[in-house]
């Protein structure tokens, strides 16, 4: 089953073509990466998928993309969407509360109010972000006061508590040591039985040690998109080939 | 871009073309003893093994660095595996090779039963063989590597019939039967060596179009 | 040589501005100190019981009065000022669009309202609050000056806090699904309150000294105001007018002290407030 069907999505920034005519399928609970060059669009790709792009100014989409059938440019509002559609940025942006206000923000801004509620969902969160045994003790602590890792992982955590369907992750391990950024690739893999994941990343090792299907972008285009060993092992394109060997240039 | 990584790929490639000479030179000169009967070649061969294997050792860290260090990927990738399973097969002929050189030092004193043609036949093609699989990986050359696998079949009948003849030859006098097995061995010893190039062609057409025996490897 | 003839100039330089900003910064300590212990001396020995007296005469030239006054005067001030200043704030800041001409125009007018001399401002209280809308010289015509005067103050300082809120907190509450209002007021509200406060505290810093603004609007009758259209003094105001008669300059120096005393209270219960806003994070 396809997550998102993405159809002759062009976008443009002021004057500039920065998605050209793209046509994918992502599949549901896979792991899907886009790796290219900065400015290559993968970014702003992942950004329409739950329509963070509205929040540009002079910023043109046309096309289809659908989430499981429906369009999200039509009627969908916008905060259901990225309710559905959560997403994890490139640096953890914990806000200046409490760890547990944090995880309960989400859940809070569409309507649930119940004290037990909000516990159950906090500590379920947390589990399923794996990060539960180093904060248990320190939910009411500033959020600030995490490390680096730690803090992507309650961000990953936060996007859970509104109960997504897709999770999208904008190169989430860049700006974190080699520990941290094992743990959150172990925790995508268990993250994938549950959800479909689509992940912006730089590091073309991480493309291929945890995502199903890569998407190779270059200046707007969809260059190759395909099984992540196969694009790995033997592109099809001579420019994905330039590019994942390094020669790219 | 990736110059260092570049030179050691290329570097990694004229190893493999060295180790190709090397085995080349080895069946050549065992079938030259074979031929000749003569016992200080067939002594060198079996001593030079040895160099083969430094060689197949040398290379074989060579490709686990360029894996550590520069984790390769696509058409990179291939190169890198597909030199670590083809210099196995290369150690191999190289053994053979020692191992008929060998079985000629037994034999150096005694004179043949019969004819060598078609065991010369047989040494000459699996020569070609070997030649063309390192070829093909050198050039990547998809035609030459089908073209090897092919050529093996000439190797097996080649083999069958000199079976037929040995089995002939015993059944006239008993007392071939003991050099007819070791002519016999040494046959099965070519037939091996046709086999390994027969390896190293689909590991190279591996390297080239990513199948292994017609199924994706990855 | 060439090379040490060089090394040995920028030694020579180093050590020439290391002497600048060490004297720059004791030069800064030394006349707030000076200052500080000058009023002290100046004025402690003339603390008595009698300048706390609950009214005026001129016998005791009490500064109760204009204590109350000053008490009362600041917070009204703010409340009417504060609100209004940071709403606006966020508007320019979250809701208008950046390069909208409307909002330059507001933008470039605070800036020039914050430039403005008290006086004006006092000029244009004493005609319209107190002439033109008939109040006469009231707490009430000085309220509102004071409220004009710090607005451009409140909405700057509250403006760059929130731009000084990153973004990403911004895109993280958008990325949950929150709405616009509440991303604005569960975060990026929060988050800017400390520098918002910072605004606030400066402003009651211009407003217990302010003089000029006051005269032409709230009047110098030295009486704790039972209702905002009477009349009334601030410190500041009472230091003013010891000063300028001339009778009770010692006095003067005593309720500076006071002044001094009342302005450092403000602004630790300001701090502390701040921390208990935004500090919890």
């Amino acid at each position: 089953m396809n997550c998102f069907g993405i159809r002759g999505l062009n976008l443009y920034y002021a004057g500039f073509h920065a998605l050209k005519d793209i046509s994918m399928d992502i599949e549901a609970k896979k792991v899907t990466a886009f790796i290219g060059p900065s400015g290559c669009g993968k970014s702003t790709l992942i950004k329409t998928l739950n329509r963070m792009n509205d929040l540009v100014e002079d910023c043109r989409i046309t096309g289809e993309v659908r989430l499981f059938g429906e369009s999200v440019f039509g009627g969908m509002d916008v905060n259901h969407l990225r309710k559905r559609v959560g997403m994890v940025f490139q640096k953890p942006n914990p806000f200046p509360m409490s760890v547990y206000d944090n995880i309960a923000f989400g859940p809070r801004s569409h309507g649930i109010r119940s004290k037990y509620e909000l516990d159950e969902i906090v500590e379920t969160s947390l589990r399923n972000a794996a990060i539960w045994d180093e904060v248990k003790d320190r939910l009411r602590k500033s959020a600030l006061g995490l490390s680096g890792g730690q803090q992507q992982r309650m961000c990953i955590a936060r996007a859970l508590a509104v109960a997504p369907e897709v999770l999208l992750m904008d190169e989430p391990t860049s700006a974190l040591d080699p520990v941290s950024t094992g743990k959150i690739e172990e925790l995508l893999l268990t993250l994938r039985e549950d959800y479909s994941i689509v992940i912006v990343t730089h590091n073309m090792q991480q493309a291929a040690r945890i995502s199903d299907s890569t998407a190779f972008l270059l200046l707007g285009d969809l260059v190759e998109y395909g099984g992540t060993e196969a694009l790995f092992a033997m592109p099809k394109d001579k420019r994905t080939e330039d590019y994942i060997t390094g020669r790219f240039g | 871009m990736r110059l260092r990584f570049d030179e050691q790929l290329s570097e990694l490639n004229t190893s493999l073309i060295e180790m190709g000479a090397l085995i080349e030179r080895a069946i050549a000169s065992a079938t030259k003893v074979l031929e000749e009967q003569d016992v200080e070649t067939a002594r060198r061969i079996i001593a030079e093994d040895e160099t083969i294997d430094e060689q197949e050792r040398d290379i074989e860290s060579m490709c686990l660095k360029l894996l550590l260090h520069q984790q390769p990927v696509a058409g990179d990738l291939r190169q890198v595996s597909t030199a670590l399973k083809m210099i196995t097969d290369m150690e191999r002929i190289g053994d053979h090779a020692s191992d008929i050189s060998e079985l000629c030092v037994y034999l150096a004193d005694q004179t043949y039963i019969k004819k060598l043609d078609h065991i010369s036949s047989m040494a000459n093609a699996t020569i070609k063989m070997v030649k063309e699989s390192i070829d093909s990986f050198v050039k990547k050359d998809l035609a030459l590597a089908h073209s090897v696998i092919a050529y093996d079949d000439v190797v097996d009948d080649l083999y069958s019939t000199i079976k037929k003849e040995l089995i002939g030859l015993v059944h006239e006098n008993v007392d071939n039967g003991e050099q007819a097995f070791d002519l016999l061995q040494i046959a099965k010893y070519y037939e091996r060596i046709g086999d390994h190039a027969v390896n190293i062609a689909e590991w190279v057409i591996f390297s080239i179009t990513g199948k292994h025996k017609n199924k994706q490897v990855l | 040589m060439n090379v040490n003839k060089k090394n040995h100039q920028r030694k020579l330089s180093e050590l020439f501005m290391a002497f600048l900003t060490y004297g720059a910064a004791a030069a800064t300590f030394g006349v707030l100190f000076f200052l500080v212990a000058f009023i002290f001396v100046k004025g402690i020995p003339h603390i008595k019981p009698s300048l706390f007296s609950l009214s005026y005469n001129s016998e005791n030239v009490s500064l109760t009065p204009a204590l109350a006054a000053t008490v009362i005067a600041t917070p009204m001030a703010l409340l009417i000022t504060a609100p209004l200043g940071v709403f606006a704030a966020i508007y320019l800041t979250e809701y208008a669009k950046r390069g909208n001409r409307w909002v330059i125009l507001v933008r470039v007018t605070t800036e020039a309202l914050s430039g403005i001399p008290s006086i004006v401002y006092g000029l244009f209280g004493s005609l319209f609050f107190v002439l033109f809308l008939g109040w006469g010289y009231s707490m009430l015509a000085g309220v509102f000056t004071l409220s004009i005067m710090i607005l451009p103050l409140i909405i700057r300082s509250s403006e760059e806090a929130l731009k000084a809120v990153p973004d990403a907190y911004r895109e993280g509450a958008f990325g949950l699904g929150a709405g616009k209002l509440r991303t604005v007021f569960k975060i990026v509200l929060p988050s800017a309150m400390p520098g918002i406060l910072a605004g606030v505290i400066l402003s009651i810093g211009r407003i217990v000294g302010e003089t000029a603004a006051l005269i032409y609007t709230a009047g110098t009758v030295a009486q704790i105001p039972a209702n905002p259209m009477q009349s009334a003094r601030t410190l500041s105001v009472h230091m003013y007018a010891l000063s300028t008669e001339g009778f009770h300059t010692d006095e003067s120096y005593a309720t500076a002290v006071v002044l001094l005393f009342v302005v450092i209270l403000i602004n630790a219960a300001s701090v502390r407030i701040s921390r208990r806003i935004g500090g919890r994070a």
